[in-house]
């Protein structure tokens, strides 16, 4: 091949830090094995996609996040969608049930209800699924510090419907590690946290084989300024980590991980996103098969929700982010992904309206049944530029794994605040990069408008009633159940959590039983086992 | 700059988690030569109030994306009244509707800075009111 002529421009960089060349070609490529590197779609090592068929035969689901004040109107909301053939429900819960707080908390006060759904006790949860068949659909909780009371108190639901076991499907988001990091729903200490996280994955891989115990997000972790490397690295060590915990529980590799899932993010750089999803797959493909010794091929597939991202939205000239949502999501189903969800444009100022929320709806439906992106797998494969960034991005991924192991790993990195601190400094030098103009935002520092960014949106005041409701159930239900098998309950959870190394579930679902409430199981994990003291560190 | 530096205590009150941009807003104040405490997230604003009086800072900065703005404020004002603080500048920043921007104001909230302030703006407004 002919020396080619090196072409005089100025230099450009993929987010992270790849250098950009002005045009690929074969030599870029020119290691690349296709049995070993890309493999068919289906294939071991997934690079291309986990399904051979894809989206001929598997359409990415959509499933946006969304929250209804009262369980009642969450119920209302479910049956609505199923009548529509939604068979996939995503609840999002109010703050205070996130934070493990009752609604009649003075910390709750003002919150009740107000970005999602209040859940104090198992008559909330049987409220909410009351006439839905819990065998027929698949549920996914948006929850983290308390999903170990969540999970229980949607299997008890379930099994007084005589649903078996066998027979309940959902997810939980259980990513407790990525709290830390960005989000900010953490409630204990590290250590008894991932205590019952592994409780979780244990009693699922043992008792709900159809349940997918936690979701591991990179998304909370790039939304915080982490860049697409960082995101991916630490999503697998977060996961390695959770890994190994089941594993240290007695459990086989092939027992659990083909129930782990991900969460991943889309704003920035539209074929760096692509090439990170490839490299991901490929990358965890490895890491399940050589580090964890995974057997099966089901275990090794990364099976993700590619979501677009808050990140990349402006508050500025809102309808702009309607196209840049159409972008992130095209870039979601070139990088074959299993589930789909996008921010809505409005996002920037307040829970998205209905018409905000059926825009991203329509975005995704337009994409998947109008513009023929699904009618084969894996369309950039063989790219000269996706394929040489795509194994850039590994070897990129790999490295900066092995630094934050080299540092001490990935749970001491986190409790120490070490990631929380690099990454909220490159949140700053990027917003400084975005008002100098360097990093070019269309409509907001370049070819801005003079008038001021109108934030009169149609926004949502929060409403009383649903509290005052919300805290006089509660208050019903405490009065009619049996008090002393709820304390007693308590008592047992109390003793075995501070006692014992046992797996809390069972007595977590018998405290659920006895209608105690998500601020008393939580209040009982608060003394036991301390909160967690946030890293203050800059 | 010369004389003593300013200190500010800037806080996460209420149960929402997101902290980018609060923990933007301490990088460009530090940048800017000025002493900041962080109180970290999920605080009451009792809490609050404490550390403002513990730390003798000089000025308050809340960061509230929830929407919770208005009676989060309106207890944090009340509640350094009766701390003996009444004249302790406090400013807000977050997701802060226009609308709302009088009601901040009437009820004594100085500094109100919406998503998209330049960073000039707060560091301007905690230096004249800091000293």
């Amino acid at each position: 091949m002919t020396e080619k002529k090196k072409l005089q421009v100025p230099p450009r960089k993929l987010e992270s830090g790849i250098d950009i060349k002005v045009c690929y070609g074969p030599e870029d490529v020119a290691d690349l094995d296709y049995e070993r590197d890309l493999g068919d779609p289906g294939n071991y090592p997934f690079t291309r996609g986990i399904h051979a068929t894809m989206y001929r035969s598997r359409p990415f689901t959509m499933r946006q996040y969304a929250g209804f004040g009262s369980p009642a109107e969450t119920n209302q909301r479910f049956k609505y969608l199923i009548e529509h053939g939604q068979n996939a429900l995503n609840v999002a819960f109010d703050l205070p049930t996130q934070n493990g707080l009752d609604s009649d908390d003075p910390r709750a006060e003002g919150e009740v209800g107000r970005v999602g759904m209040a859940i104090d006790t198992l008559a909330d949860m049987e409220a909410a699924f009351e006439g839905l068949d819990l065998s027929k659909i698949s549920v996914s909780l948006t929850i983290n510090p308390v999903a170990s009371i969540m999970i229980a108190m949607y299997k008890v639901v379930a099994e007084k419907q005589g649903v078996p076991n066998d027979r309940i499907m959902g997810t939980a988001q259980n990513d407790i590690l990525k709290e830390y990091v960005g989000r900010g729903t953490w409630i204990y200490d590290v250590e008894p946290s991932l205590r019952l996280i592994t409780d979780t994955v244990e009693y699922c891989a043992r008792e709900l084989p159809r349940y997918f115990p936690l979701s591991v997000c990179g998304y909370h972790i790039r939304e915080s300024g982490a860049d697409p490397v960082q995101e991916m690295a630490y999503a697998f060590l977060i996961a390695k980590e959770y890994a190994r915990r089941a594993m240290e529980r007695g459990l086989k590799p092939d027992e659990f991980l083909g129930r782990f899932s991900f969460n991943l993010d889309i704003h920035g750089n539209f074929f760096e996103q692509i090439a990170k999803f490839r490299a991901g797959r490929r990358l965890w493909a490895k890491i399940c098969k050589e580090d964890l010794g995974a057997t099966n091929p089901k275990s090794m597939m990364l099976r993700g929700i590619f979501g677009g991202g808050g990140g990349g939205l402006a508050i500025r000239e809102p309808e702009n982010n309607i196209v840049r949502m159409a972008y992130y999501s095209l870039a979601s189903a070139l990088s074959g992904t299993q589930t789909m969800a996008l921010c809505c444009y409005d996002e920037a100022y307040t829970i998205p309206s209905e018409k905000a929320a059926l825009v991203a709806l329509r975005t995704m439906q337009i994409l998947q049944e109008e513009v023929s992106v699904c009618d084969t797998v894996d369309p950039l494969a063989g790219s000269y530029y996706v394929e040489s960034i795509t194994n850039e991005m590994e070897n990129l991924i790999v490295a900066e794994m092995k630094r934050i192991d080299e540092l001490g790993g990935i749970v001491k990195c986190i409790a120490d605040g070490y990631i929380q601190k690099t990454i909220s400094r490159q949140a700053y030098e990027e917003e400084k990069s975005i008002r100098s103009g360097e990093k070019v935002k269309v409509g907001v520092n370049k070819y801005a408008t003079k008038e001021k960014a109108s934030l009169e949106m149609e926004l949502h005041d929060f409403d009383s009633k649903v509290q005052d409701a919300q805290i006089a159930s509660f208050k019903k239900i405490k009065t009619q159940r049996d008090a002393t098998a709820a304390s007693a309950a308590l008592d047992k959870l109390r003793d075995k959590a501070a006692n014992t190394d046992e797996n809390l579930m069972p007595h977590i679902l018998d405290c659920v039983r006895a209608y105690c409430s998500v601020g008393e199981m939580s209040g009982v994990f608060r003394d036991v086992f301390g909160e967690f003291k946030e890293p203050i560190d800059f | 700059m010369g004389d003593k530096k300013i200190r500010v205590l800037m806080a996460k009150p209420g149960l929402d988690g997101h902290d980018r941009g609060v923990k933007t807003v301490i990088h460009a104040l530090h940048d800017a030569g000025i002493d900041v405490t962080y109180t970290g997230l999920h605080k009451t604003p009792e809490e609050i109030v404490k550390a403002a009086s513990d730390e003798n800072v000089s000025l308050v900065g809340l960061s509230i994306l929830s929407g919770a703005h208005i009676p989060i404020c309106a207890q944090i004002v009340k509640l350094m009244k009766e701390a003996g603080m009444p004249d302790k500048p406090i400013m807000v920043g977050g997701v802060i509707p226009e609308r709302d921007i009088p009601a901040l104001r009437k009820m004594g909230v100085e500094g109100i800075f919406p998503v998209d302030t330049p960073f000039e703006d707060i560091v301007r407004f905690v230096e004249e009111k800091g000293r």
